[in-house]
């Protein structure tokens, strides 16, 4: 179960992540994309998925029973190699329905103090 | 490419999907987990078969989406996750990405996205904001 107290709280990232260029390439010809200059518009989640799972790794939250129900970004300008940038997760909701926990989890990355991307992940945690 | 305005239909992208590409997708995107590549663990949850990551789904329909105007011109993206879509071994598995252009203001376009696998509707709600 997750710790209900951890709603509304976010945890931010002590260890920044730095954009390479092979990791933008990589990602980018798994989906058939040639250019690499900027990452592809769902890239951020290879940062914000590991991320997110380390900050909120003692919330509660059985990462092995999660499903994935929807995802969504915001994308205040593209990732580029070279970046440097700090996770937040914030747990913005968490609800119990039909004894499956529902979580919504806001993932901000950060450049210094310019927000870069904001995504939400909503999490089915089946009983 | 259509003209970007209100009501046009975009014109349907196929991606093929197979195990192969599942094992990239997870090297690149850093998420392991064994149901998009092991089919006994797979079907030991109750899966029919190895599934694609929802997250390659939805990378793919993001590739429909800055097909349209370039990756850079992305603003927002969202999509649910409503049927898994299974990849059996030695397969390419389609999956058909089609668009339609339900707003349009000062430059910026929202598109209304389908992904169908098998005839069957794998993202819900799927939706871009672009620069146009």
């Amino acid at each position: 179960m997750l710790n209900p107290d951890l709603v509304g709280r976010t945890f931010t990232s002590a260890d920044s992540v730095t954009v390479t260029k092979d990791a933008i390439q990589k990602f980018a010809e798994v989906i058939g994309e040639t250019n690499f200059e900027i990452a592809p518009p769902t890239f951020s989640i290879s940062i914000t998925l590991e991320q997110s799972q380390s900050l909120l790794q003692d919330s509660g939250l059985d990462w092995t029973r999660v499903v994935h129900g929807d995802q969504k970004f915001e994308i205040k300008r593209p990732i580029v190699a070279g970046d440097v940038l700090h996770c937040s997760s914030t747990i913005e909701s968490a609800r119990n329905v039909a004894g499956n926990e529902i979580v919504t989890v806001r993932s901000d990355l950060n450049s210094a103090t310019e927000l870069v991307v904001s995504t939400w992940s909503t999490l089915v945690v089946r009983a | 490419m259509n003209k970007i305005e209100v009501g046009a239909e975009l014109a349907p992208k196929s991606f093929l999907i197979n195990r192969k590409l599942l094992v990239e997708y997870a090297d690149a995107s850093g998420d392991q987990n064994p149901i998009h590549q092991d089919e006994a663990f797979a079907k030991s949850v109750g899966l029919p078969d190895v599934i694609a990551h929802g997250m390659l789904t939805m990378a793919l329909a993001g590739k429909y989406l800055s097909d349209i105007s370039g990756s850079q011109s992305v603003l927002e993206f969202s999509a649910k996750f409503i049927k898994p879509v299974v990849i059996p071994a030695d397969t390419d598995v389609a999956l058909v990405i089609s668009g339609k252009v339900t707003e349009v203001n000062n430059g910026i376009a929202k598109i209304e996205l389908l992904a169908m696998c098998n005839e069957v509707k794998v993202l819900g709600m799927a939706k871009g904001v672009i620069k146009i």
